[in-house]
């Protein structure tokens, strides 16, 4: 906490802080260097977009942000929990009730439809919007009782978003969401993603390799070999609509 | 939790196929342990029923006379409740149209009331009335088999004297469930009744006034029934007691008791059997369920579920199965019981028949299968819940494969790329593929079971009929009696051979351990009764000394070259050392064997005999019937070819039951382990496979690789198969191991080839069913989408 790297406003605001984070991988002979002290800050309703090539960490990144993996060295904040020394049962809670994600194949559940498939969250959160909320929000009102292999890869999509949002997440965290889709489907994915920024006021952190969608954002942060590149922030963001790529 | 049990009973319908496969295993594992455990429970309450009812005694003696008075000091015996007194007496009877000769057991009942002990079960009529000396009960399975009513007519030969008895009722007795002929080892309800008579007028018949021949005896709560027996032994002795005997010897109950036997030893034997190839087959698929679910299990840890809540999601899935097969054996167990049950309970006459399934029974049912379930599948749940949901977000590492055998020796140029693939693949993981096989091997075992009671059966036959003892007729005399007789028999008409035998009943000692049985006197070179060995070759009987049964040898814990203790229990009641000089090899009953002088001389009487062997020409048969029903001294005959004929009758309903389920309960194991190890195969590989048909390889080149797989474990299986079947045949016969019979361990070449052909009958229909979802391949959906 002693230095002040990409720019925190408040701390009141601040929703991740991140520093000196390092993740090693040890795959069988060779230790794979995925993060190599990483510092970032992530604000409240920030679009934070990660960029950067396959391989350079960026998965990594987010998923020690949700909780889902653990750092090998430095220290992650959501808010004033430190996510570092949480233990499994807190790292649960915290992915529960404050985080929702976004993954670029989907992964619904092929047994449930998109109803269930929101439900499943819904069910466990603590004040949820109702799955047909949540899938009228990303325009699927009309295909609510469909399984995934009935539904085109963008409508999946939109269903994990619904998913990802139907809780009222703090954080919005989305890796490649667009990677599996066309241009065309990944804008409609987007504008569901917008929409909740905006409505929902969700702090979102996307990451991805198209450069093409990084105008959508408040911030964009490169990452390269494991390390913060550069940093810019757009004056105005972009509606989702008028990318292309 | 709702969304997540949908997700389970839409998994569960999608894998509906291997989901039945696994619940029809432990349907038979459970369905084999609630029959027998029920069945078990139904006997034996019924038959405490029925003797508590019928005050069945607790102590029987026979003696030669005693008076009446006798009976206080019977009772002064300390731990005797109760005691009865009898006439029994062996009859020759003759049912009006039935010209086989058929043996009676007269028993003496009070007129007018029913026995103090041992009382009868009225099935039609009335008891005897005082002062109608030609008053009769007989058994049921005898007017069964005969078609006899209160009303019809029945002749008896009563010591010499032709009498013509009115049946006025016919009963069951807990004596006579298992009605046996002295002397013979399988049941004849046909040409063996039990006739039972006033009391007054069979004493008249044999000179019985005021005395008896037969007590019994009840024991007051906590006697010690060993003493009690020690005591009355030494007062009847000068009666020409014979040895009073426990229930437990008791002839009747002893068989049943047997069976009783059998069932726990099968409640025992066969469930584990199943429950362990069920639990492996639910290892095999959650595990594998847990590996395609990784994304799955990430997402809902990824949305907080909790390890705890993804575990209990995957052993809900479990218990779901587990539960299946459960209720499914359950019902089927219950069903089967009650079949079971029936035919017992006609087999034993039981008076009355209520069929108990009782609720422990199912609760062990329940827990052995929740145990046995979750024991197979606590490491593919502890997988689900351990997972770390990073980790289960990337594709599953490409699985590491190595050079097999056939690459190390350098024969690969012998073998194909698929054929190779095949054996890389079994090699991965050979526990697995070891249990795969060891599976398929105890479906082969179990179905081996099925046919090996028949193949044991006959072969006792044989043995005893057709090499052992190859008389026609036995004929027992009522009394010892001299070898003249033997010479009349030779001289009818049709007989072609006769040999005399002298047995004694005795108690046979060594140490502190003793065997109530006797000693049969047989003639050295007699050609119709041989005593075999074990190889079936010709035991010599030596001058001096006795053979044993070698089961009877074990009882005693006796060797040859050591002295038998034998104690007379007939005439002046000799005690004689005898060395044991050879030992027998037989599958019914236990026996000791002499010569026929040796025994004569040993009782210091002359060139006695009390039963001869005939061999007669068949033509002559009904006049031989005759004329033997004319001889006062004949106390009765015994047929062989009936006695085969009545056995194979009553062995064929219970082995054709055992034989029709067991071999039902085997091809579902096959079946299951088969179909679930290709089913799980093909989609572990399905990716694979679709590659390779994208590659040009053929359909048929492509089902080469994965049902190779199972025809190698197949054919591995089978001679694993047969030496487990073989195994647990030696196990079960063993288990049954007692001196009413052994059944030897013989394996038919066809009982072998019948399990061989079940188990590749149930890998072919696997393979069948999966050839028909290899048709089905998503070729570009496959590689479209990561697993």
């Amino acid at each position: 906490m002693n230095s002040t790297p990409v720019a925190a406003e408040s701390d009141a605001q601040t929703v991740f802080r991140v520093r000196g984070l390092t993740k090693v991988y040890h795959m069988g002979e060779v230790d794979v260097h995925a993060l190599r002290g990483v510092d970032l800050d992530l604000l409240a309703g920030e679009l934070m977009v990660l960029l950067g090539p396959s391989g350079s960490g960026k998965s990594t990144l987010l998923n020690i942000l949700g909780g889902l993996d653990t750092a090998s060295d430095g220290s992650v904040h959501y808010r004033d929990q430190d996510l570092t020394h949480a233990d499994e049962r807190r790292l649960t809670e915290y992915r529960r009730y404050h985080v929702g994600f976004v993954f670029q194949f989907y992964n619904l559940m092929p047994s449930l439809t998109a109803r269930e498939n929101v439900a499943a969250v819904t069910e466990i959160a603590r004040d949820p919007m109702t799955p047909e909320d949540a899938l009228a929000l990303v325009n699927l009102q009309d295909r609510m009782d469909h399984f995934p292999a009935q539904l085109s890869g963008g409508e999946q999509q939109r269903v994990a978003i619904a998913r990802a949002v139907a809780k009222n997440p703090a954080v919005l965290l989305c890796d490649e969401p667009t990677g599996a889709l066309d241009s065309e489907t990944g804008v409609l994915v987007l504008e569901a993603l917008e929409r909740a920024n905006r409505e929902l006021g969700t702090t979102t952190a996307l990451i991805t390799h198209n450069a093409g969608i990084a105008d959508m954002a408040d911030r964009v942060v490169h990452i390269m070999d494991g390390r913060i590149g550069s940093e810019q922030r757009n004056v105005t963001r972009k509606q989702a609509s008028e990318l292309s790529w | 939790m709702r969304a997540l049990n949908w997700k389970l009973w839409r998994d569960l319908l999608e894998m509906r196929g291997m989901v039945l496969a696994i619940a029809l295993v432990q349907v038979g594992g459970v369905a084999t342990f609630v029959m027998s455990l029920s069945t078990y429970d139904t006997l034996l309450i019924a038959r405490d029923d029925y003797y508590r009812e019928q005050r069945f005694a607790d102590v029987f003696a026979l003696l030669k006379r005693a008076p009446d008075t006798l009976v206080g000091r019977l009772l002064a015996v300390p731990g005797v409740e109760r005691v009865q007194t009898r006439v029994v007496a062996a009859a020759r009877i003759k049912v009006p149209g039935f010209a086989d000769p058929v043996i009676g057991t007269l028993v003496s009942i009070p007129e007018n009331r029913p026995p103090e002990l041992n009382s009868l079960h009225l099935r039609r009529g009335r008891l005897v009335e005082a002062g109608r000396d030609d008053e009769v009960l007989i058994n049921d399975s005898f007017a069964g088999e005969h078609g006899l009513q209160p009303g019809d007519y029945l002749t008896a030969t009563i010591n010499g004297r032709r009498k013509q008895l009115t049946i006025v009722g016919v009963a069951m007795s807990p004596e006579y469930m298992y009605a046996i002929a002295p002397g013979a080892v399988f049941p004849d309800f046909k040409r063996y009744g039990i006739v039972w008579m006033g009391r007054a007028a069979l004493a008249a018949a044999y000179n019985m006034e005021g005395a008896f021949n037969d007590v019994s005896f009840t024991l007051a709560e906590g006697a010690n029934a060993e003493n009690v027996i020690q005591h009355i032994d030494q007062i009847i002795a000068r009666n020409g007691g014979q040895g009073a005997y426990a229930r437990k010897d008791q002839i009747s109950h002893r068989f049943l008791s047997e069976e009783l036997k059998g069932l726990e030893t099968m409640a025992a034997v066969f469930p584990v059997i199943f429950l362990g190839v069920a639990a492996f087959l639910l290892n095999v698929v959650i595990t594998r369920l847990v590996n395609t679910q990784r994304n799955q299990i990430a997402i809902l840890k990824a949305f907080g579920y909790s390890n705890l809540s993804v575990g209990r999601h995957y052993a809900a899935l479990v218990l779901v199965i587990v539960m299946l097969g459960l209720a499914g054996g359950v019902a089927a167990g219950a069903w089967m019981g009650k079949g079971l049950s029936t035919l017992y309970m006609e087999f034993y006459k039981f008076p009355f028949t209520v069929y108990h399934l009782h609720t422990d029974v199912v609760l062990l049912a329940t827990l052995v299968s929740l145990v046995a379930g979750m024991t197979g599948t606590v490491l593919a749940v502890r997988r689900a819940v351990q997972l770390p949901p990073a980790e289960a977000m990337r594709p599953e590492m490409p699985t590491v494969y190595h050079e097999t055998l056939i690459e190390r020796l350098g024969l690969q140029r012998l073998f194909s790329q698929p054929t190779r693939m095949i054996a890389r693949h079994m090699e991965r993981r050979p526990l697995k593929s070891l249990l795969s096989v060891g599976g398929i091997a105890a479906a082969c075992g179990i179905i081996m079971v099925a046919n090996f009671q028949k193949d044991a059966v006959s072969y006792m036959i044989d043995v005893q009929y057709a090499m052992s003892q190859s008389q026609d007729l036995t004929v027992s005399f009522s009394e010892p009696t001299s070898q003249h007789a033997l010479y009349s028999l030779a001289g009818l008409e049709g007989v072609l051979h006769a040999e005399g035998m002298r047995a004694v009943p005795a108690r046979l000692r060594f140490e502190h351990r003793s065997y109530r049985g006797s000693i049969q006197g047989m003639e050295p070179d007699g050609t119709l009764r041989r005593i075999l060995d074990a190889d079936l070759d010709r035991v010599e009987l030596p001058e001096q000394g006795v053979v044993l049964t070698d089961f009877l040898a074990e009882l005693l814990d006796i060797e040859p070259g050591e002295q038998l203790t034998v104690e007379v229990l007939e005439g002046n009641r000799p005690v004689l050392e005898v060395p044991v000089v050879g030992l027998t090899s037989e599958y019914l009953g236990v026996s000791a064997y002499m010569r026929r002088a040796s025994v004569n001389r040993l009782l210091k009487e002359g060139d006695a005999i009390n039963a001869a062997y005939l061999d007669i020409d068949e033509r002559h048969s009904e006049r031989i019937y005759r004329e033997l029903d004319g001889m006062p001294r004949v106390a009765g005959t015994v047929v062989r070819e009936t006695a085969i004929r009545s056995f194979h009758k009553t062995m064929e309903e219970t082995i054709l039951f055992f034989s029709f389920v067991t071999a039902l309960l085997g091809a579902a194991i096959a079946f299951g382990v088969v179909y679930n190890s290709a089913r799980i195969a093909l989609s572990e590989r399905d990716r694979e496979l679709a590659s390779l048909r994208v590659l040009g390889f053929t359909r048929g080149e492509v089902a080469y690789i994965l049902l190779g797989e199972l025809a190698v474990a197949t054919l591995l299986a089978l001679p694993l198969g047969y030496l487990f079947g073989r195994e647990l045949c030696r196990y079960l016969s063993n288990a049954f191991r007692s001196d009413l019979y052994r059944v030897p361990l013989v394996l038919e070449a066809d009982t072998v080839a019948f399990a061989a052909s079940v188990v590749l009958a149930s890998a072919i229909v696997s393979g069948a069913l999966l050839w028909r979802k290899l048709n089905r391949l998503d070729l570009i959906g496959v590689l479209k989408t990561r697993e």
